[in-house]
């Protein structure tokens, strides 16, 4: 089989699985003091910030990996890793996007977000996150007009000092948990997001990751602050090369809104699954959580997981201030031998806060998926209401579903609800599709396509509509 | 249109049906009556081609062997099933669910695809016609309809597809008598010298308004008997336990 071919057929299975032959700086292997600094260093830190890095390293000996999830793996060498990778091309930074590597802005076009014709098209700004670095940011002219920052978190470190230096693990500590401490040392690049007082970000922000270089972890690290009044909706896309490895990656996204603003952060995570043996795929652990400071204000996450070997994450909202509300809109699918143990938590300390669960978990092949979730209402938290809804659905008998629902109400004038369903694709509903017209897939898409709705629903209409496609071809071959 | 041939069906080795023959042309309307257990929503599920069945024995579709074509090639085919239990699916909007359904068909077969306008146009005319509430239409698909809701809805279906071959099993059971009549006028608009219905029933009432060219008795999966539309009645007298 020539090449070109093979290309061709790995497309058909997942059409993100190529990879861009491109010389790269790393850092050398391993995790050591020397390497943090490397890591400082190239990107020139301030002193403060390279102190951030070697503290959380200093607690990250401490800590032990924890095993309590589900999805096991094998043991990860964190010594046998490469901490920081990208383009050689990128040493000098490009001023502008016609100085950028061809092969960078070609490896782009391939994934569907053309950075040149993007910018013009969409509008959508996008940063374009390759490995460890930020290789272009568009439309960042017109949103400066506007005093909003959309920028790589490298460059924020060094131009906005202030507002990195008040927020960066405001809402996860350097002392979090193993993955995220790890983080906080080692963390490359990712994006900046500020968003001044009163201003409604006027188009869809996005970040792009991409990983690229074998051996290597992705480890990137968003902050967004809303200021008072404000609105962003900022949606993250991410996809990676198929390869026998398993690639670690460990974000840290943090979400900061202050009175009445309100942010709205949505996932579409593809990251290469493995194949159909479950060998390779991405580990993704991921600490996503937002801070509902000022009164008023509101967080929501939506997330599409469709990617990863394992997905391991719970996307949080930490309502505190009064009359805060926070959403959790997801849709998980796992096939094969992919793995997921998914959820969120919602900690409720603020007067009056709200918070809103749709789990909608899908399992295929000899996959395992399991919700976890915490709805935490504190005593001082008077008149909360938590309303959640884990709903799972089985294709085939070879795959898991599990729902552990962690429900602490410490509020006598608080309330929580809780709806939980688990229902199987009928061969019925598919004998009733394909008789009146629709394949076996097309039937499977529309029947799993209800199932996601509501949580469809909540996505920008841009992506809505890609993710659609992404369910139903994550699917594909799971009913025979 | 249709031709059976020493039809024999078994599912996890009961034997169910056992060689059963019956010839429908175009245009014409036939109607299967039998007792519970006799193999009528069998015979119905092998024409639409439901999995599951062992099945010998030669079934043409307009000079094509049926039962090499999967079920959704059958339907493209212009062969419909008003299924006694209409399925519920959850999240389908009843429109989307239509939509889908009436594209797939015509994209199989090579013609042009409804837009958004265009099939709205369509479904209000239809569902006037059989005096079908258009808001159920916005609801999810089955979920919550009453039994006459959903057996209706299953008429404007098969109204909208315009289908070459109807086949209806017991779509007139647990029909109260103005629903009844709403179904019975949808079959009958339907009715020309192309279209062809194989009604399957329990009772006699549903042919009173649908007049049928042929009526067969089926017992023990072996057609026994066919006439016109006196041996219906005939047999509402007998009962099928004597019948022979």
């Amino acid at each position: 089989m020539d090449n070109r071919q093979k290309e061709i057929d790995n497309l058909k299975d997942y059409k993100y699985g190529f990879s861009t032959d491109i010389e790269n700086t790393r850092a050398p292997k391993g995790l050591n003091e020397d390497v943090i600094k490397f890591i400082s260093n190239i990107k020139k830190e301030p002193q403060w910030m390279l102190d951030f890095r070697l503290k959380a390293f200093e607690r990250f000996k401490q800590l032990k990996e924890p095993d309590w999830q589900k999805p096991k793996y094998p043991k990860i060498d964190y010594q046998n890793l490469y901490y920081y990778s990208a383009p050689k091309s990128m040493d000098d930074k490009p001023k502008s996007l016609d100085e950028l590597d061809p092969k960078l802005l070609e490896t782009y076009k391939k994934l569907g977000i053309p950075l040149q014709e993007q910018a013009r098209l969409n509008g959508i700004a996008v940063d374009a996150v390759f490995d460890s670095v930020s290789v272009a940011t568009t439309f960042k002219e017109e949103l400066t007009k506007q005093g909003i920052i959309f920028c790589p978190i490298s460059e924020a470190i060094q131009k906005h000092p202030e507002l990195v230096k008040k927020y960066l693990g405001s809402v996860i500590p350097i002392t979090d948990h193993f993955f995220a401490t790890l983080n906080s040392a080692v963390f490359t690049d990712g994006s900046f997001v500020y968003i001044p007082e009163g201003v409604k970000c006027p188009m869809e922000l996005s970040t792009y990751f991409r990983i690229n270089a074998t051996e290597t972890g992705q480890f990137e690290r968003t902050l967004i602050i809303a200021d008072k009044g404000s609105y962003v909706s900022y949606l993250e896309g991410c996809t990676a090369p198929m390869r026998d490895e398993n690639q670690l990656h460990a974000a840290n996204v943090e979400l900061i809104a202050l009175d009445d603003a309100e942010i709205k952060y949505s996932t579409v995570q593809n990251w290469y699954p493995g194949d159909k043996d479950g060998k390779g795929g991405i580990y993704n652990f991921v600490t996503k959580r937002g801070l509902c400071k000022g009164k008023n204000s509101k967080i929501s996450w939506t997330q599409v997981e469709t990617g990863s070997a394992i997905t391991w994450k719970y996307p949080s909202c930490i309502l505190k201030g009064d009359n805060s509300v926070g959403e959790f809109y997801s849709i998980a699918i796992t096939n094969n031998h992919q793995k997921a143990d998914t959820g969120t938590k919602m900690i409720h300390l603020g007067k009056n806060t709200k918070s809103k669960i749709i789990s909608k978990g899908i399992s295929a092949g000899y996959s395992d998926m399991m919700y976890r979730g915490l709805v935490d209402i504190s005593s001082k938290a008077d008149n909360s209401r938590n309303f959640t809804q884990c709903d799972s659905l089985l294709m085939g008998n070879k795959c898991g579903a599990h729902t552990i629902p962690y429900i602490k109400n410490k509020n006598l004038k608080s309330n929580i609800e809780h709806e939980a369903t688990t229902s199987k694709i009928s061969e019925e509903q598919l004998y009733y599709c394909n008789q009146r017209g629709l394949n076996q897939e097309e039937a499977v898409s529309l029947i799993v396509n209800g199932f996601c709705k509501e949580v469809l629903q909540q996505l920008p209409m841009e992506f809505a509509v890609e993710a659609q496609k992404l369910v139903s071809i994550s699917l594909e071959g799971s009913v025979g | 249109m249709l031709a059976i041939e020493n039809l024999k069906a078994k599912i996890e080795d009961k034997e169910i049906l056992k060689g059963l023959n019956l010839n429908i042309k175009p245009g014409e309307v036939h109607a299967i009556m039998g007792p519970n257990g006799s193999g009528k929503s069998t015979l119905s599920n092998i024409l639409s081609g439901k999995k599951g069945y062992e099945v010998n024995g030669n079934v043409t579709f307009e000079g094509e062997n049926l039962l090499d074509l999967e079920t959704e090639e059958r339907a493209h085919k212009g062969i419909f099933l008003a299924f006694q239990y209409p399925l519920e699916i959850p999240g389908v909007n009843t429109n989307t669910f239509l939509k889908t359904s009436i594209n797939a068909i015509k994209k199989a077969r090579g013609e042009k695809e409804l837009d958004a306008i265009e099939f709205l146009k369509l479904i209000k005319q239809k569902s006037a016609e059989l005096k079908f509430d258009e808001k159920i239409l916005s609801r999810q698909l089955n979920v919550g309809f009453s039994g006459g809701e959903k057996k209706k809805n299953e008429i404007l279906q098969m109204s909208i597809l315009n289908p070459k071959l109807s086949i209806l099993d017991e779509t007139d059971s647990g029909l109260d008598i103005d629903a009844l009549r709403i179904v019975s006028e949808g079959v009958n608009s339907l009715r020309s010298k192309d279209n062809s219905f194989l009604i399957i029933t329990h009772y006699q009432r549903l042919l009173d308004y649908i007049k049928p060219d042929f009526v067969h008795v089926l017992k023990n999966g072996q057609i026994i008997k066919s006439g016109d539309h006196e041996l219906a009645k005939e047999l509402e007298k007998i009962g099928y336990e004597d019948f022979n």
